[in-house]
């Protein structure tokens, strides 16, 4: 008998046996599982790390699947673009169940981290990619026709400067001041939260990249006229003219009233 | 002069006696009075404008708010005539080309383009389009201001109640040459304006479509409504305003200008200034004032940037759409009318929700103010002139009221904003709603009650002031070993103040009936006026008499010993003083310094 | 309550022979009126003593006031200069980073400060010249009666009514009446002319919308037809008729026929009328709303709730866009869509109703 055989009875055997069986399935699998269809280079490895992360920091309310429980919405379809805005303008993982989720200025994950989850995300189900570089500089975009478009599609709820607007119980549509042009398309492309889906074939990348260009051209032009009050517009100027308008000119004439010394 | 004499010589000293000459008048004094000379050879004007800048006007901050809004509008008519050379009232549709690259190629109507180009391509054209706007939004602030200080004074009585009915129709004009204003350069967000104006006119009933199709000159928008509320703003309501208010400022010199009571003050005179040159340098310079600060704001602030906006089209809308703020009082209303309002009857669809709001809200509130003056006459049967103006506390139930108004008119202003309130406040708009909906009802008289309980306790105040002088923070020991603070009588131009005021009483109800046991004709209008009377007049405090005051200084306690505080004499063994209460009316212990 | 009325209670005090005069009185008895010794009421003091300012007194102060309203006036031509020198110095097109407000327009900002200061040195070197220089010894003008005389009224009277007796109107009824018949209707032509030409008759208008049978649906504002498959779940669609590429009158028919496409699993939609006119879930309804007209775009895409940022008026649409908060009655007009031979989106029929606000005959 080989040394192997006679420890066959061991109490370790079987454990060792599983473990041996796992990972060769599990090597099995990797080598012969089909590949997402997504044309990006994204690894195995990836979407392993990806896994972990989601598992540690989104499991609680999305499930550990990313099947959804009740506090959190299924991501399966959602895409890669979806995990790439969400969590790259900090506005996931939610500190909370909130009726919104709110830009926040801390991004808790790297570049590269952010990249595993969108990985692992876009693995699940097909759904819309990162967008690719090119429909995301507003360089190179029209901000006229970008106007035009945002106008109808957008202002409606981001105001018409992007100051942004109220939704009912308590929802919001932010504002879009110095947002990078990949988050704008992704926003419009996986419709986060309230906001509605405007996928490439209702509003063209073309299209939104003319939308990225007018918010841009409006980051950097918006105080023509001088201080802007929120750009948001008769209420703010309102009460900026009750207040400091009717405050100086009652201050000048009650000096205008007052003995002098 | 008279030095020369001395030191003179030969043929001076036979000059020494001769009088003083006059002092000479320079050559441009010598000027204006030969224009002076030759108009007044043709109108006899001398005696007129002599007698008109010696004319004495009375000096409080509060008098002004009148002549900030009279100034405003003239900026407004200065700026708006240099708009008019270049903008373009029509809604012809062309393609920008002008600055503003975000704009370029899109097609928009003359009227947007050419306030583009006012704003972007024309030196100095921004800053008068600026200028225009913000004194157009202090003009409606000072008129409202002005009202609520004519209001809560009485400056409304008798003999200013036509003044009071003229200032009310010119407010309301003035909402209107407004917001015709703003229409003009025809961007998304006064367009937006429009369209639910249009949707007000169809809520009439009976003529709503008519009405919409007459001023629109047809379907929404149409090409007409561009050049028609250019006529209304740049000539009839400018017009009209200018005649109304030239009536109105007629009459205040007719009638000379109230004053606050004081000193001296009484309602037979006018305590003040003369225009000759006090007032022509302080209300000519409040002017420049005036127009240099509505400059500065329009140098530093932006307001309407028709750029961000876009030109107007149906389709599209920005969030936070409001009108000017003048107009938020009639918007809020409209989001806060719940829908049930509206019905079909016999075929016919009656549009309460919207009609209220936008339709009947502005007329019935104005004629309620128009009429103002006219119940507190029948309330109080009081027919004398009063020249002389009531301190607010000195008249609760007016106060009450007039602020119950203002509070009620807040709700309706402040719904107009439940948006941007819910975004930066970070409420739910829907729960913004439906508070201010409540409060619209309950939070005009809790405020009125608030109201007319401060003034009456500020009244009660003032009698304790004057009964019990002013506490100087001093501790006086007597001899028994006994602490008292020492109060100093008010004087007298100090205590005129508090009790010059008469209180009204309520009316007493004659006898409805006569001899003969027949009902009067007006019996019913009668007790209704006794019942109202009785409403402002039941709860009064009345100012002090010299009797009281003087049963004051004879009021068993030691503990004010008002009779031992003449001003000037010297109080009984001082403990303690506190420095801070020393003033010009010190007592002579005090100036020993302890 | 005693009839001078304030809430103390108890009872009125006698006076003494002397009447109130020096004695103790409690001022818990109400009001009380002096009838002797002491005036009902106080005296007007008359002025109190005048307070001379600095410049009244001292040359130097006066000095001193003057030459700082030189110096204000001083300031303002300052100003002026600035302002016409940057007038013509700097372009339009400059902007400058200005702290507090950012990237600015320069030459507004430099004209509107020149200006203001041109303007606040004037306003404020007068004023302080009045207060400073000016006297300010309050003088007392008196006030008549604004009544006439008895005597002026009765002229007046008299003259209107010699007037209307030498015009023979009371002699002569025939001339009163018709005088008031040609006035009462000579202002007619007037209101007629405004009434009557200033807009055509809207007729039945207002209930029809361009929308016909076999319209496709075209993207607003590129005009690009919809395919089916274009509108994914939660995808909104801003719609317009294709045929408003022929319209004469394009913003006039756009404020009617503005439609909003939107797609929601059809098991979500409650109302069998609303599935049926749809299209294997998706919806099309007007974007006008039916309160006063503001284009309803605001969709959220999780609670199916369409907003209007007007007023705020909330449309559900898995209920037919039945109204569920704010000031609007009316439910959105759905427009029936189905797809044509190629898979593009058309209107199936026009829409049933009258779009946007409502008006009386509506019914």
């Amino acid at each position: 008998m080989n040394a192997l055989a006679a420890r066959r009875r061991h109490p370790a055997a079987i454990a060792l046996l599983i473990l041996v069986g796992l990972l060769v399935t599990g090597a099995a699998y990797a080598a012969l599982a089909p590949k997402p269809a997504q044309a990006s280079t994204v690894s195995a490895d990836q979407v392993e790390q990806g896994k972990k992360l989601f598992q540690a920091n989104c499991s609680t309310c999305h499930g550990l699947g990313a099947e959804g429980t009740k506090d959190g919405p299924s991501l399966a379809g959602v895409g890669a673009a979806a995990v790439d805005f969400q969590v790259g303008t900090g506005r996931m993982p939610m500190t909370r169940p909130d009726v919104q989720a709110p830009r926040k200025e801390e991004v808790l994950f790297d570049e590269k981290e952010i990249a595993a989850m969108a990985a692992y995300v876009a693995s699940l189900a097909p759904g819309p990619a990162v967008p690719d570089a090119e429909y995301t500089d507003g360089e190179k975009g029209d901000p006229a026709k970008g106007g035009e478009l945002f106008r109808v599609n957008c202002a409606m709820c981001h105001n018409a400067s992007g100051a942004g607007g109220a939704l009912t119980r308590g929802k919001y549509a932010p504002s879009l001041r110095n947002i990078s042009g990949e988050h704008i398309y992704e926003a419009m492309v996986t419709g986060p939260q309230s906001m509605p889906v405007f996928n490439d074939s209702n509003v063209s990348p073309e299209s939104k990249r003319d939308i990225i260009a007018f918010l841009h051209t409006v980051d950097k032009q918006e105080k023509v006229g001088g201080m802007t009050l929120g750009n948001l517009g008769p209420v703010s100027e309102g009460l900026f003219i009750w207040v400091f308008g009717l405050g100086i000119m009652i201050g000048f004439a009650v000096w205008l009233g007052q003995k002098s010394a | 002069m008279s030095t020369t004499a001395h030191t003179a010589s030969g043929a001076d000293r036979l000059r020494a006696n001769d009088p003083e000459p006059s002092t000479p008048v320079g050559g441009g004094m010598r000027k204006v009075g030969g224009v002076a000379g030759w108009v007044d050879d043709r109108t006899g004007a001398a005696k007129g404008v002599g007698y008109l800048m010696k004319k004495v006007f009375p000096d409080h901050w509060s008098f002004m708010l009148g002549e900030v809004a009279m100034y405003s509008m003239i900026i407004c008519l200065l700026t708006g005539a240099f708009l008019t050379f270049w903008f373009v009232p029509s809604a012809g549709q062309v393609v920008y080309d002008g600055s503003y690259l975000p704009l370029k190629g899109v097609t928009m109507s003359e009227a947007y383009r050419s306030t583009l180009d006012i704003s972007f391509d024309i030196r100095g054209g921004l800053i008068i389009r600026q200028i225009h706007h913000w004194a157009a939004l202090l003009f409606i602030v000072a008129i409202n201001v002005h009202m609520m200080r004519v209001f809560f004074t009485g400056a409304f009585r008798k003999p200013r109640e036509l003044n009071w009915v003229l200032g009310a129709q010119l407010s309301m004009l003035a909402l209107v040459e407004g917001f015709a204003g703003y229409s003009l350069p025809d961007d998304l967000l006064s367009g937006t304006g429009l369209r639910a104006a249009e949707g007000f006119m169809r809520s009439v009933p009976v003529v709503g479509s008519y009405l919409s199709y007459f001023v629109f000159n047809g379907p929404f928008p149409g090409e007409s409504i561009i050049p028609r509320l250019y006529a209304v703003h740049v000539l009839l309501l400018p017009a009209i305003l200018v005649g109304l208010f030239t009536v109105h400022i007629v009459l205040v010199a007719l009638q000379k200008h109230t004053q606050y009571p004081g000193p001296g003050r009484t309602n037979d005179n006018v305590v003040g200034f003369p225009v000759m040159p006090v007032y022509a340098a302080k209300a000519g310079g409040f002017f420049f004032i005036v127009f240099g600060v509505v400059a500065l704001m329009s140098a530093l602030v932006t307001i309407n940037p028709i750029w961000a906006y876009g030109p107007y089209d149906p389709s599209p809308v920005t969030a936070g759409s409001q009108p000017d703020w003048y107009m938020g009082f009639a918007d809020g209303a409209l989001r806060l009318l719940p829908g049930f309002l509206e019905f079909t009857a016999f075929g016919f669809t009656f549009s309460f929700n919207v009609m209220i709001g936008a339709i009947l809200l502005i007329p019935v509130m104005y004629g309620l103010i128009t009429l103002y003056p006219f119940l507190e006459e029948w309330v109080t049967g009081d027919k004398r002139e009063h020249h002389l103006l009531d301190r607010p506390r000195n008249n609760p139930t007016r106060t009450g009221i007039g602020m119950a108004g203002i509070a009620a008119y807040c709700v309706l202003m402040f719904a107009a904003g439940n948006d941007i309130m819910a975004i930066k406040l970070h409420l739910s708009i829907n729960d913004i709603t439906m508070m201010l909906r409540a409060l619209f009802f309950v939070l005009p008289p809790v405020v009125f009650w608030i109201t007319k309980r401060i003034c009456l306790s500020l009244q009660r105040r003032d009698r304790d002031l004057v009964l019990h002088g002013r506490e100087t923070g001093r501790i006086i020991r007597t001899a028994e070993g006994r602490f008292y603070e020492q109060h100093e009588p008010l004087d007298p131009y100090t205590r005129w103040n508090m009790v010059q005021h008469e209180q009204h009483r309520p009316l007493e109800l004659e006898s409805g009936v006569d001899e003969n046991g027949v009902a009067a004709p007006n019996a019913r209008s009668q007790r209704l006026r006794a019942k109202v009377s009785q409403f402002y007049f039941k709860d009064r405090v009345e100012p002090v008499s010299p009797a009281e005051l003087e049963a004051a200084h004879h009021d068993g306690h030691h503990v004010e010993a008002i009779e031992h505080q003449e001003p000037g004499g010297a109080p009984l063994v001082e403990v303690a003083s506190s420095p801070s209460t020393d003033n010009a009316d010190a007592t002579e212990s005090d100036r020993q310094g302890h | 309550m005693n009839e001078h009325g304030t809430e103390h209670g108890g009872q009125v005090a006698q006076p003494g022979p002397e009447g109130f005069g020096r004695e103790a009185v409690r001022l818990d008895q109400g009001h009380i009126v002096g009838t002797g010794g002491l005036p009902e009421r106080f005296d007007n003091p008359g002025f109190p003593p005048h307070i001379p300012r600095a410049a009244d007194l001292d040359e130097r102060a006066a000095k001193r006031a003057e030459k700082q309203v030189a110096t204000l006036f001083g300031l303002s031509m300052l100003g002026t200069l600035v302002f016409i020198v940057a007038y013509f110095a700097i372009p339009m097109e400059n902007r400058v980073f200005i702290p507090g407000i950012g990237l600015a327009n320069l030459s507004n900002v430099v004209l509107g400060v020149s200006l203001a200061f041109g303007l606040l040195g004037i306003g404020i070197g007068a004023v302080h010249w009045a207060k400073t220089l000016m006297p300010d010894e309050e003088m007392v003008e008196e006030r008549h009666p604004l009544r006439s005389s008895d005597e002026a009224r009765g002229g007046f009277v008299k003259t209107v009514l010699t007037g209307g007796t030498e015009a023979q109107l009371d002699r002569r009824p025939l001339i009163k009446y018709s005088l008031g018949g040609a006035l009462g209707l000579f202002a007619l032509p007037v209101v007629l002319q405004v009434a009557g030409s200033l807009g055509p008759l809207p007729k039945d208008e207002l209930s029809k919308t361009m929308w016909k049978k076999g319209d496709r649906l075209v993207r607003d504002p590129e005009l690009t037809p919809v395919k089916a498959t274009d509108v994914t779940i939660g995808s909104v669609f801003h719609i317009l008729p294709e045929s408003i590429k022929d319209s004469e009158h394009v913003l006039e028919d756009k404020a009617k026929a503005a439609v909003l496409l939107m797609r929601l699993e059809p098991e979500a939609i409650k109302v069998a009328k609303e599935r049926d006119w749809g299209h294997d879930g998706i919806v099309a309804y007007s974007k006008i709303c039916t309160h006063v007209g503001c284009p309803v775009g605001l969709y959220e895409q999780q609670t199916h709730h369409l907003l209007c940022p007007c007023h705020q008026s909330t449309f559900d649409v898995t209920q037919d866009c039945k109204v569920i908060f704010g000031p609007a009655k009316r439910p959105l007009p759905q427009l029936k869509i189905t797809v044509d031979a190629e898979g593009y989106l058309v209107a199936d029929a026009p829409f049933r109703e009258a779009v946007g606000p409502s008006f009386w005959e509506r019914g």
